[in-house]
């Protein structure tokens, strides 16, 4: 039971990750397409996620420390499984946190221009390689009987999985398309609008086809509900973006993203990580799954701290709600 | 080399340039803090010039230390796969909590100080740095009661079925005795580290002349923290050798070259010896000090090298069960002495400035300016010396370090990625130490007008010029 929650609640970090992250690498994509005009631009483009993306990423790192706590076996097979491709989002999460923040502070436009590169490159790669390597853990690794993962890097690159990445690369960037009509006026906002309706359209077809694909592999009628849910609420964000409500076309692509990201897991479970050609040696919840005391204490670790970080966090955003602007009206 | 050695030196390289970084982060926050506290309770702009000044350097470290961190919890499960599922229920916790706890408040906290200049009340702007400085202290203090789990195993049992450590006692573990004293000594630590960064950059600025008044508030209050600080740091760490010399006395004995168990132990102040043979050639003691450090008691006796090995054989087989002796012996000494000396400077300055003025002249200036790289250099000693220090154990007496590594990585991977990390650190540290001076070196701008934000008037920008 205990084991379910904190399958449950993993699903929810990760969940929580894609969808505030997912925005947040779409902004950092679209940067020289947004902001392509000029420096001032740009600074809006940058601002309407300048005080918030690092605690977003903090959802990425609560996902991994649950992990590593609840399911220290789930933690170590796929980390050390997925070697090489947690190695490139290593860097590229690296080299856009800094570029991110020293942007502002660099002297020279020489300076900007390599953090505007840094920013791009962090936030393209990330959108692209969590899809990849989150699709391969739905599909599984091959492993031995004892967990250990003995697939390579090149066999991440199936094409399951390399749909799965375009899926959750044009999923974060039309996402960060539409968090930017949100969040700001004039120009940039009209620019913002037409990215998004570019990208409604192959965003739908990748969706749909992962979900098809994720249904073939795995089988299960909630999971393709589940997908059949995200693919609406996708519809229902491109129909919010024809009546220009863009909270709703917010919502929309918050809850695709969402429900693409639970329909994973409602197709790994009873799994953790299945092994690939060898189901017998697939690792479960429960053989990852740490000790009862483990379990109980982090229960009541998450149930006392999670509201308190949510309300805080909710705060931050409604303290940022106002929308910025362009070279078009800035003063 | 064999995969666990570059793993081992992969961990270390990251490790050592991720905590470059961190005491600066937590010393930093919380002086910036104590700053604008000052600025909202007395109204002097000075302080809010400082504020700003050194809260844009606080910055440029922070991003450094938030950014390594993210391959600190990582490259447990990446390169150390077979730890993460042996310690996985007793160190996963401390980590997960760190996150869930500590992250969301720093990250989210530092966000709305660095844009909520002009969108927040002035003291709920000021609560905000507060809370982010305390988030860095709370990650502080689970990384390393999960750290000290490592050095002294408590609160735990080896489920016999899966041959896995599973907690007992949540309570045992954040409380070990390890625990106590090491972070008092990491917090100290810290905070002498942001004072010495305070003190050096202010005295290079006023050995140039410029802006006297103002950085001289800054080295005084750099100073003050110093000297707390260091003395923070001496004692914790003296009880830390007491704990050490129980849990670890091989840690303790290596630290000291100390080969076979004495009575009225001196301590070393330059040892050089033959390590096959288990021997010194050259000795200098200072007579009983070994003992009054390792037990509170000048008479007592302190376990060699030669007998614990002895003893670690018989109780868990054959192997070698002492640390590089070399390192251990330098790495203590220099730790100790670097911390030492940054005591005694700030003692200086501080009687030097007891009647206002400077620290000194030119010389003492650069001398501090020089220090700044003192409490850095004895960070790194302290650690190498800690983890190196329970070699070969990853887990003291549970889990062999060569044990610990991942058996489905291939040595080119954790080549590939070691050299990856290594390119990629050493460039950013040439780009945050550039960018750290250039903005260091500037004079600290005068406030534009008074400027009224949601009818609250203000002295500062209009801008949020901290933000991008």
């Amino acid at each position: 039971m205990l084991e379910e929650f904190w399958f449950v609640l993993v699903a929810v970090l990760w969940v929580g990750f894609f969808v505030l992250e997912g925005f947040d690498f779409g902004v950092a994509a679209l940067l020289p397409v947004i902001g392509r005009d000029n420096e001032t631009d740009r600074r809006a483009v940058l601002g309407t996620i300048g005080p918030v993306w690092d605690a977003n990423e903090v959802w990425l790192l609560t996902a991994g420390g649950a992990m590593f706590a609840a399911f220290p076996e789930w933690y170590a097979s796929l980390f050390s499984g997925a070697y090489l491709a947690l190695f490139l989002i290593l860097l590229s999460l690296i080299v856009r946190g800094v570029s991110l923040e020293y942007r502002g502070k660099a002297t020279t436009a020489a300076g900007r221009a390599w953090c505007d590169r840094g920013i791009v490159f962090g936030g393209a790669l990330p959108a692209l390689l969590f899809g990849v390597a989150c699709t391969n853990m739905v599909r599984g690794l091959e492993m031995t009987p004892d967990h250990q993962v003995t697939s390579g890097f090149f066999d991440l690159l199936n094409p399951y999985a390399l749909l799965g990445g375009v899926t959750t690369a044009l999923l974060c960037v039309l996402h960060g398309a539409v968090f930017l009509s949100l969040k700001t006026r004039g120009e940039i906002r009209a620019r913002s609008r037409q990215v998004t309706r570019v990208l409604i359209p192959p965003a739908l077809a990748a969706l749909a086809g992962l979900a098809g694909w994720t249904v073939a592999l795995r089988g299960g009628v909630l999971v393709a509900a589940v997908s059949a849910l995200a693919l609406a609420a996708l519809g229902g964000a491109a129909a919010a973006w024809f009546n220009e409500r863009d909270g709703w076309a917010f919502a929309g692509t918050a809850g695709a993203i969402a429900l693409m990201v639970a329909s994973w897991f409602v197709a790994l479970y009873p799994n953790a990580l299945p092994a690939l050609g060898a189901p017998e040696n697939s690792l479960t919840i429960s053989d990852a799954a740490s000790g009862h005391y483990t379990l109980t204490i982090m229960t009541w670790v998450a149930v006392l701290f999670t509201p308190v970080v949510l309300g805080y966090q909710a705060w931050s955003y409604w303290v940022f709600r106002r929308r910025l602007v362009g070279s078009d009206e800035a003063g | 080399m064999s995969q666990d050695t570059i793993a081992r030196w992969q961990f270390a390289i990251t490790t050592v340039y991720h905590f470059l970084f961190v005491p600066l982060t937590i010393g930093l926050s919380l002086l910036v803090a104590g700053m604008q506290t000052a600025w909202v309770r007395t109204g002097s702009v000075e302080w809010l010039r400082l504020t700003r000044f050194w809260g844009k350097l606080m910055l440029i470290n922070f991003a450094m230390g938030v950014v390594t961190g993210i391959v600190q919890e990582f490259q447990f499960g990446m390169n150390w796969s077979d730890y993460s599922r042996f310690v996985g229920d007793v160190f996963g916790p401390p980590l997960a909590m760190e996150a869930l706890i500590a992250f969301f408040l720093e990250s989210t906290f530092l966000g709305l100080w660095i844009f909520g200049w002009d969108r927040l009340p002035k003291r709920v702007h000021l609560a905000t740095i507060w809370l982010a400085s305390l988030g860095t202290v709370i990650s502080a203090y689970f990384i390393l009661a999960a750290n000290s789990w490592m050095q002294h195993p408590v609160g735990y049992r080896i489920n016999p079925e899966t041959g896995r450590a599973e907690l007992t006692s949540i309570w045992q573990a954040l409380t070990n005795p390890t625990q106590i004293v090491t972070f008092p000594h990491v917090l100290s630590a810290s905070l002498l580290t942001g004072g010495a960064v305070l003190v050096g950059l202010s005295c290079w600025h006023l050995r140039k002349g410029q802006q006297v008044d103002l950085h001289r508030r800054a080295v005084r209050l750099g100073l003050v923290v110093c000297a707390v600080a260091s003395v923070g740091v001496l004692l914790s760490g003296h009880f830390q050798g007491q704990v050490m010399t129980r849990q670890q006395p091989m840690k303790m004995a290596s630290a000291e070259a100390l080969w076979d168990t004495e009575k009225s132990a001196g301590w070393s102040l330059f040892a050089y010896g033959d390590v096959s043979h288990g021997e010194n050639k050259v000795d200098i003691k200072i007579p009983y000090m070994l003992s009054f450090m390792a037990t509170n008691s000048f008479t007592a006796e302190v376990e060699g090298v030669n007998d614990l090995q002895a003893a670690a054989v018989a109780k868990y087989g054959p192997g070698d069960y002492t640390p590089v002796m070399g390192v251990t012996f330098w790495s203590f000494r220099i730790m100790m002495a670097l911390g030492g000396a940054y005591f005694a400077l700030a003692a200086f300055g501080l009687w030097r400035m007891r009647r206002g003025g400077l620290p000194g002249g030119r010389h003492v200036l650069l001398a501090f300016v020089g220090a700044t790289v003192l409490p850095y250099a004895a960070n790194t000693a302290g650690w190498i010396f800690t983890e190196m220090g329970r070699q070969p154990w990853a887990v003291f007496g549970l889990l062999r370090t060569s044990d610990a590594v991942s058996p489905n990585v291939s040595t080119t991977a954790v080549v590939l990625t070691l050299a990856g990390f290594t390119v990629l650190y050493g460039t950013l540290a040439a780009v945050a130490l550039r960018l750290f001076l250039r903005h260091g070196t500037h004079e600290i701008p005068e406030l534009s007008p008074t400027v009224t934000v949601d009818g609250e008037a203000r002295p500062g920008e209009a801008l949020p010029s901290l933000a991008y």
